[in-house]
């Protein structure tokens, strides 16, 4: 296990400087993207941009070698009728499942991200997550996902969240690190824009929206806030964080609402695997399916598209 | 003053009928209809292909939980659409006599519809009993076969025949177990949209039926194209639409049924095999003894 040294700048902010952010405003803004109508070739560009962002994604109790094996199959075979479509950026699974994962995709460019960290809930002690965290990166995860402790957050314990989210970094060595705040729990936006410049100030790569265990998962409101702190936070320090929103987005079209509003808040140079990504288990079929509607200019049924 | 004034009536806006929900057209295209005397009866949602895509997203997540259920609810179920229709027969009635049809005809195309949902809810624990059966195979294997509903049904409903030849059609389709999405007459389309209310008051599921209203002319095409629908049902059109919509359902080998100039009035307007005609059948091999 190598030791990275943190960088210099890594410094608890002082969080009662975050902007507040206007709630009503948001949820406008958020609703207008909404209304741009994207078509034909620009659609079909944009559908291949979302299929290259996905993190294939399979987090339940009853998930199998078996069951990860299919996933990975699916993240490198998406659709061979249709030849020329990119491939998903990673799948993300259980930290038990990362050796499988890594076997499965084989040569393959595709990331294993794992979850850690007592994923979803975050409830166990910090000697444990971090350990969770170096096995995973032992077992070949590229990625990790971890929670944030929500209770210590709502408490009001951040320097607590800090220090953790900075170990797990740690933990990670060269594995990049997405930091899931579960919006769903934080209840106002407020909280949601403190938590991200927390996330990001204590080294996270990439910042999370959801877990996808807690109703609501991603909405664009809080991904919008998220993109806004990521925004602020890059012109403050000139790093660029990545943004995953993940949890209930299942349609191509929301979707592609999606990266209107990550172009219109951060621009073309995030618009690419590497600065953000999809969690979502259910949206590669559909953004196939409006792939194969585009072609064939006939709507399709899910009987014809592998189960992933 | 007040009092004096008339009251300006409170005109009905007919909207479609998606997913248990009455949604205007996201088309936002609208056609008049008007009495025989030109005057203007209502404004109707002329529904486009996407209305009818998100249809069959809700038919679809439907068909799990009505296929499921059991053939006495199913009938249950019937009936009641059959009891509210009776309570609403003079809505009914009028709207008819609206679109132009005598009183007396009128009368009669909503007792026969109300009829109509009584017998096939008769036949919801029944047909199954005519239509499957044990077969003699010269093997070791008990062999029999069963129905299944076949999906998602599309339904170009009759354009003369608005209530009672919907009806005919749609409780076939449902009391199989099937879900369906409806264009309603284009020319008599007010029955089929108070007939969705009807429908959302009587314990079906939001999904199990879906109805459009619009011009044939424009979504025939998507009716029979459509690969998330497993069979479709015209009950109008030349040749030159027989093989349009032949050809188009061949993608995903749809059953196609035509049923033009059917009288639905007369007896041969309802049978078993009509349920039968959107129903898959399964026949399963069980080894025996050895």
């Amino acid at each position: 296990m190598s030791v990275v040294p943190l960088p210099q700048e890594v410094r608890m902010p002082d969080l009662s400087r975050v902007a507040l952010v206007d709630e009503v405003g948001v949820n406008e803004r958020a609703a207008r993207f909404q209304t741009r109508s994207i078509k034909n070739e620009s659609k079909v560009e944009a559908l291949h941009m979302i299929l290259s962002m996905i993190d294939l994604t399979t987090l339940e109790g009853q998930d199998t070698p078996g069951k990860v094996r299919q996933l990975c199959q699916k993240a490198i075979h998406l659709h061979d009728a249709m030849p020329g479509l990119p491939h998903v950026a990673a799948v993300c699974v259980y930290p038990t499942m990362v050796g499988e994962a890594k076997k499965a995709l084989g040569n393959h460019d595709i990331n294993v991200a794992s979850v850690a960290t007592a994923f979803p809930s975050g409830m166990a002690p910090l000697q444990i997550k971090l350990e969770e965290t170096r096995i995973a990166v032992d077992d070949g995860a590229d990625e990790i996902d971890m929670v944030i402790s929500r209770g210590a957050f709502l408490q009001g314990e951040y320097r607590y969240v800090f220090d953790e989210i900075a170990a797990v970094k740690e933990a990670c060595g060269k594995a990049h690190l997405k930091v899931i705040l579960e919006t769903g729990e934080l209840g106002t936006l407020d909280r949601v824009r403190r938590a991200s410049v927390l996330a990001m100030h204590a080294g996270a790569d990439f910042i999370k929206t959801s877990t996808g265990k807690i109703q609501p998962a991603a909405t664009l409101p809080v991904t919008l806030v998220m993109l806004q702190a990521i925004r602020d936070f890059y012109y403050e320090t000139g790093r660029m964080i990545g943004m995953k929103p993940a949890g209930g987005i299942s349609n191509a079209k929301l979707a592609i609402h999606y990266l209107v509003m990550l172009r219109e808040t951060l621009g073309n140079a995030w618009m690419t695997p590497e600065w953000y990504r999809f969690g979502a288990s259910s949206l590669a079929n559909d953004v196939l399916m409006q792939l194969q509607k585009q072609a064939s200019g006939v709507y399709q049924s899910a009987d014809y598209f592998s189960k992933d | 003053m007040a009092g004096s004034t008339a009251r300006v009536p409170v005109a009905k806006t007919y909207k479609i009928y998606i997913g248990g929900k009455f949604p205007r057209t996201e088309s936002g295209r609208y056609f008049k209809l008007n009495a025989s005397d030109g005057s203007v009866i209502a404004n109707v949602c002329q529904g486009s292909r996407k209305d009818f895509r998100n249809a069959v997203v809700a038919a679809r997540s439907a068909f799990g939980g009505w296929s499921a259920a059991s053939a006495y609810l199913r009938g249950q179920i019937l009936y009641r659409i059959a009891e509210l229709l009776e309570g609403r027969s003079d809505q009914f009635v009028s709207e008819l006599v609206l679109q132009g049809v005598s009183r007396r005809k009128a009368k009669k195309e909503v007792v026969a519809s109300i009829d109509r949902l009584i017998y096939y809810a008769g036949w919801s624990d029944k047909y199954q009993q005519i239509f499957s059966a044990v077969n003699p195979v010269s093997s070791a294997h008990f062999n029999f076969s069963v129905l299944e509903p076949t999906g998602v049904v599309s339904l170009l409903a009759p354009e003369d025949s608005s209530l009672l030849g919907l009806v005919s059609n749609i409780a076939p389709i449902i009391v199989g177990g099937n879900t369906c999405v409806v264009l309603a007459s284009a020319q008599l389309p007010l029955c089929a949209v108070s007939f969705a209310e009807v429908l959302h008051a009587s314990d079906v599921p939001g999904g199990v039926v879906n109805i459009l209203t619009g011009f044939a002319e424009e979504l025939t095409e998507q009716f029979a194209s459509h690969m998330d629908v497993n069979a479709i049902v015209y009950c109008d059109g030349d040749s030159e639409v027989a093989k349009n919509v032949q050809v188009r359902a061949a993608d995903n080998v749809k059953r196609v049924l035509a049923r033009c100039d059917q009288d639905w009035t007369a007896d041969a307007g309802q049978s078993p095999y009509l349920i039968s005609e959107t129903q898959e059948t399964k026949t399963t091999w069980h080894p025996i003894g050895g």
